[in-house]
């Protein structure tokens, strides 16, 4: 193309007093941004090909490299931003809907953060964590029951299947194929370790990882992508996946150059074939018939495992979530709107569905006022980004949350948003051999390990200073919130006083 | 005692082992500095070819043909360490062509014998390579 | 200034109890002398009583004593009660001023019994239908509170210090197999006699020390089971939790404290097998009835009283035994006033049920 519309967004700025030329910029970018001129011994790069994804930058020795927004503009114009026309430049060229990657970056409100916490002060006092008992574990699964007694007069364990984690967050589903062998390791090795669970996607298990079925969620969905017997039974719970944050109302499409060998074992499809997962599901077109696949799948594990069932959170939430808890689901998943994504159109992604915070507080609030809320559990996702976050939706009403940006972070995402492209130079979204290398699950899980490590340590404290020492106390707890800067209606959605009130 | 060992698997050919190892020998505080213009001399070196890397430095051999071989006395053992004294060094090349592992080569001013030495004299302590390594590929531990 | 129920007021507090095992029935005086040693708990903005045994001679009919601020009131009030139940009896509550307590409301006291019809209609089971009534009038009536609703007991409350209380409603009257009593310390202005403690449903009366943190998870984990929290205090949701759990559920008050102040899961964890699996049931299922932050709370019932610490014991409670009586206190001299020659006293751990029923046939 002769006419180059689109100017890089971002700039490599390179220190020559401190640039080295030892190359580890070059080698390590599957972009081919940057190049080594023998003659000159100096580095170059071409910054239209760069992504972002800070890989050089975290690298270099010699702390030579940054990346910066370009200064480059268009004549302002509050209506027409450089997004939008740079979106329809793309356009205009390529034909295409526009893709995009992670969760929806634009500057909706963010009400975790306009939600501040309580602790205690004189009238009752806080716990010290380091010096008294701090419960993070948390049961998953219907608590509706009526107490039977043997002839002892002894409690009998009437209680459905559930799930038993040690803090209240689990790792979102993300499938072998949109992440890497080593992405799955690292997430099933730190699930066993840390006493929770991951969750297969829908990609099917693979074989390896078997082993660490007792902390595997193993997903049915549209696509029904290596769904079979043993599937089933190798984990803890199986998750009928409905809808995604990042794409409500849309199907999912791996690109037959990420269908390689492995993955198309596992996924139970030919090597190289696109792997589309429908919108809906063909076997369900309403509620009656999520209720059949629910039990179907009870009844496949012999009603030893729980049921959860995922759907992105949409407008009319709280209605679909009480359907969903009468249908015998155990667990309910809500995926918010700034959830992530491998893929997935641009305008979807940034324009359909609702917060996690809204979403949330309306279900759990739905299903009290109809007298359901203890027949199913709430797990909250859709960019849960640090404990606080975890402890806010807690409060709200989630039993335990999901977390899938925060864990790839972990595992060194940058953010870039490329992964649809699948040359992703951390390991992770990429089916490429030499890249998926570059993340050693030796590494990886630990990483994860110590973040929920930390984060575990961070509510135990916060819990504590509001002088609770079990987190089931916190549940639903939303005295111990209060908002800042929203309006009435906000607020009474959430469920919340204003801060001073 | 304790070793470097190299994992293949994880090797990403990055090459910054090299780097790290250059600069720790050096003494230099800062690495630009050190490095700047300058054609390292390193004593682990990465190989590569046919979509396998891996790095490459002194084993630290138990029965070490190096020691051994060497005419005057420059290379001796000391707590499982093989160690050079440069000054003894007179640069006759013994050494290196007794190594099966190639680990031993001339330093940069060609006068005596270089190989890694565990970063035992350098201000780093234990082997810079070992912390540089992005991906845990190159490790330091005790392997019977 | 916002009424007690629209708005959270937190405090703290003093209790005190004594009970009879063999079913003696002594003078509410004694319970009036102990309370009053623990003056400097309250702070004058509420204080209450509890007796059971003090309607023998009425004990198979529901007792309600309410509060009500005036005639309308009062009037929609009996309309209400005429139309569900048979009212057996119906008086002023007897009272005696001193300047310790103002601002009185009409006090009536209403022995009833559910009329048969309205009660086979309701499809529920007897006691349902009374708690059903008793919400219906605090939520619906405005002007109208019932205070106390259990048979052959009553609580007797209003705002001052408790020991000014019991002489209002000449206490020393009236004799029963246990007292327990309250004084209290709002950190807030309440000015509602509804407001104060013993808080009670049906046969339960709930005497609580303490702030609890759980508060909301529990409200809203119990409001979904019917009931409304109205006062937003922590005495009205525990008696609610208390009354889910024993009468509805069917836990037994062993079971019950393994729930609301249970055990750490470290300690849970090393149990033998089967007991540990009781006890995690029971934790699962009823996680959201757990309670943490302090308390000391003493629960009146019919036929027993029970006291219970929080898991972590936030707050001072301790218990005396003299031949058949047992007492419960914040502090040991208000036992020691009424009974100085104490045979046993001791100090209950965290999450320790202390359980004491009436004997043999006096149950």
């Amino acid at each position: 193309m002769a006419i180059r519309y689109i100017y890089a967004e971002y700039e490599i700025t390179r220190n020559y007093d401190r640039c080295i030329a030892c190359r580890v910029c070059e080698r390590q970018c599957a972009n081919e941004v940057h190049e080594y001129l023998p003659e000159a011994h100096k580095m170059v790069a071409d910054e239209a090909k760069c992504v972002n994804c800070h890989r050089c930058v975290s690298l270099c020795p010699t702390h030579a490299l940054k990346i910066v927004k370009s200064d480059n503009t268009y004549k302002a114009n509050s209506n027409w931003s450089q997004k939008n026309m740079n979106e329809l430049y793309r356009q205009a060229e390529a034909g295409g809907v526009l893709l995009s990657s992670m969760g929806n970056p634009e500057n909706f409100p963010i009400y975790f953060d306009k939600i501040l916490l309580n602790a205690s002060q004189v009238t009752n006092p806080s716990i010290d964590p380091l010096r008294e008992p701090m419960e993070t574990r948390v049961f998953l699964g219907s608590k509706s029951v009526e107490i039977e007694r043997d002839e002892n007069g002894q409690i009998k364990d009437n209680l459905k299947p559930h799930l038993k984690l040690n803090l209240p967050v689990m790792f979102s589903a993300m499938s072998y194929g949109s992440i890497s062998y080593n992405a799955h390791e690292s997430l099933a090795r730190a699930s066993q370790e840390l006493g929770t669970y991951y969750n297969t996607g829908e990609g099917g298990l693979h074989a390896d990882f078997y082993p660490y079925g007792g902390n595997t969620i193993v997903q049915v969905a549209s696509g029904r992508f290596g769904v079979h017997q043993p599937y089933l039974e190798a984990a803890a719970a199986v998750e009928i996946k409905i809808g995604q944050g990042a794409k409500p109302g849309i199907g999912g499409h791996l690109p037959g150059k990420k269908i390689v060998d492995d993955v198309a074992r596992t996924r139970m499809i030919p090597v190289g074939s696109d792997a589309i997962s429908p919108a809906p599901h063909h076997d369900i077109y309403s509620i009656e018939d999520l209720s059949q696949l629910v039990y179907s799948l009870k009844e496949a594990t012999r009603n030893t495992k729980p049921v959860i069932v995922k759907i992105a959170a949409v407008h009319n939430v709280a209605a679909i979530a009480s359907g969903i808890a009468r249908s015998g689901a155990d667990i309910i998943a809500i995926d918010g709107f700034r959830g992530g994504t491998g893929a997935a159109p641009t305008r979807i992604r940034d324009n359909v569905g609702i917060p996690i915070e809204l979403a949330l507080a309306g279900v759990d609030q739905r299903l009290r006022d109809e007298g359901i809320r203890d027949q199913v559990s709430i797990v909250a996702g859709g960019s849960i980004r640090n404990s606080t976050d975890v402890v806010k939706a807690v409060a709200l009403g989630a039993d335990c949350v999901y977390i899938g940006t925060a864990a790839l972070l972990a595992l060194g995402c940058h953010l870039c948003r490329s992964c649809h492209e699948g040359k992703c130079n951390w390991g992770i979204a990429t089916q490429v051999p030499e890249l998926i290398k570059r993340l050693n699950p030796d590494v990886g899980y630990k990483r994860l390990v110590n973040l929920l490590t930390a984060w575990r340590h961070e509510i135990e404290e916060i819990m504590g200073g509001m002088g609770i020492n079990s987190i089931e106390s916190l549940k639903g707890n939303r005295l111990m919130l209060r908002g800042v800067g929203l309006n009435e209606k906000e607020l009474e959605i959430l469920g919340i006083k204003h801060a001073g009130e | 005692m304790k070793r470097v060992y190299v994992n293949e698997q994880w090797c990403l050919g990055c090459h910054l082992c090299e780097y790290y190892c250059a600069f720790a020998n050096t003494g230099e505080k800062n690495m630009a500095r050190a490095l700047k213009d300058i054609k390292i001399q390193p004593r682990i070196r990465v190989e590569e070819g046919n979509d396998v890397s891996f790095a490459v430095s002194c084993r630290h051999c138990r029965e070490p043909l190096c020691v051994k071989a060497c005419i005057s006395g420059a290379l001796q053992m000391m707590d499982g360490v093989i160690t050079i004294d440069q000054d003894k060094c007179i640069g006759c090349c013994t050494c290196i062509l007794s190594c099966p592992f190639g680990s031993v080569a001339l330093s940069p001013d060609g006068h005596a014998a270089q190989k890694c030495e565990l970063c035992v004299q350098t201000a780093a302590g234990t082997p810079r390579c070992v912390d540089g390594c992005p991906n845990n590929a190159i490790v330091f531990e005790e392997r019977g | 200034m916002l009424k007690e129920g629209q708005v959270r007021i937190p405090s703290g507090c003093a209790i005190s109890g004594m009970f009879s095992k063999s079913g003696q029935r002594t003078s509410g005086e004694s319970i009036i002398q102990s309370i009053s040693v623990m003056h400097e708990r309250s702070n004058g903005l509420g204080g209450g009583f509890a007796g059971y045994g003090i309607y023998p001679e009425n004990k198979d009919f529901y007792a309600f004593h309410v509060f009500h601020d005036n005639l309308a009131a009062k009037k929609e009030c009996e309309d209400f009660l005429e139309r569900h139940f048979d009212i057996i009896n119906l008086s002023k509550i007897p009272t005696k001023k001193n300047k310790g307590v103002t601002d009185e409301p009409l006090i009536w006291r209403y022995f009833v019994h559910p009329l048969p019809t309205k009660l086979e209609s309701s499809q529920l089971d007897e006691r349902e239908f009374v708690a059903k009534c008793v919400f219906r009038i605090n939520t619906s009536i405005d002007g109208s509170y019932v205070c106390s609703s259990g048979k052959d007991m009553g609580v007797f409350k209003a705002v001052g210090f408790p020991e000014d209380v019991g002489r209002f409603y000449r206490l020393d009257e009236y004799a029963g197999y246990c007292f327990t009593a309250h004084g209290r310390y709002p950190t807030n202005t309440p000015g509602w006699w509804g407001g104060a403690h013993p808080f009670a449903l049906l046969g339960y009366s709930v005497a609580h020390n303490g702030e609890i943190s759980s508060y909301d998870a529990n409200r809203r984990a119990i409001e979904m089971y019917g009931y409304s929290c109205t006062l937003q205090t922590d005495t009205e949701v525990i008696t609610y939790i208390f009354d889910y759990l024993h009468r509805k559920k069917g836990l037994t008050f062993q079971e019950i404290a393994q729930v609301v102040s249970a055990p750490f899961w470290q300690i849970i964890d090393k149990m033998p097998a089967k007991e540990r699996a009781t006890y995690e049931y029971l934790r699962n299922a009823f996680a959201a009835q757990l309670i943490t932050g302090p308390f000391s709370i003493l629960v009146g019932f019919e036929g027993g009283l029970l006291a219970l610490n929080d898991r972590l014991k936030l707050r001072s409670m301790v218990v005396g035994e003299k031949d058949d009586r047992v007492y419960i206190a914040s502090e040991e001299a208000a036992m020691r006033v009424i009974e100085p020659d104490l045979s046993r006293v001791w100090s209950p751990k965290g999450g320790e049920l202390v359980l004491v029923e009436l004997e043999g046939d006096k149950r």
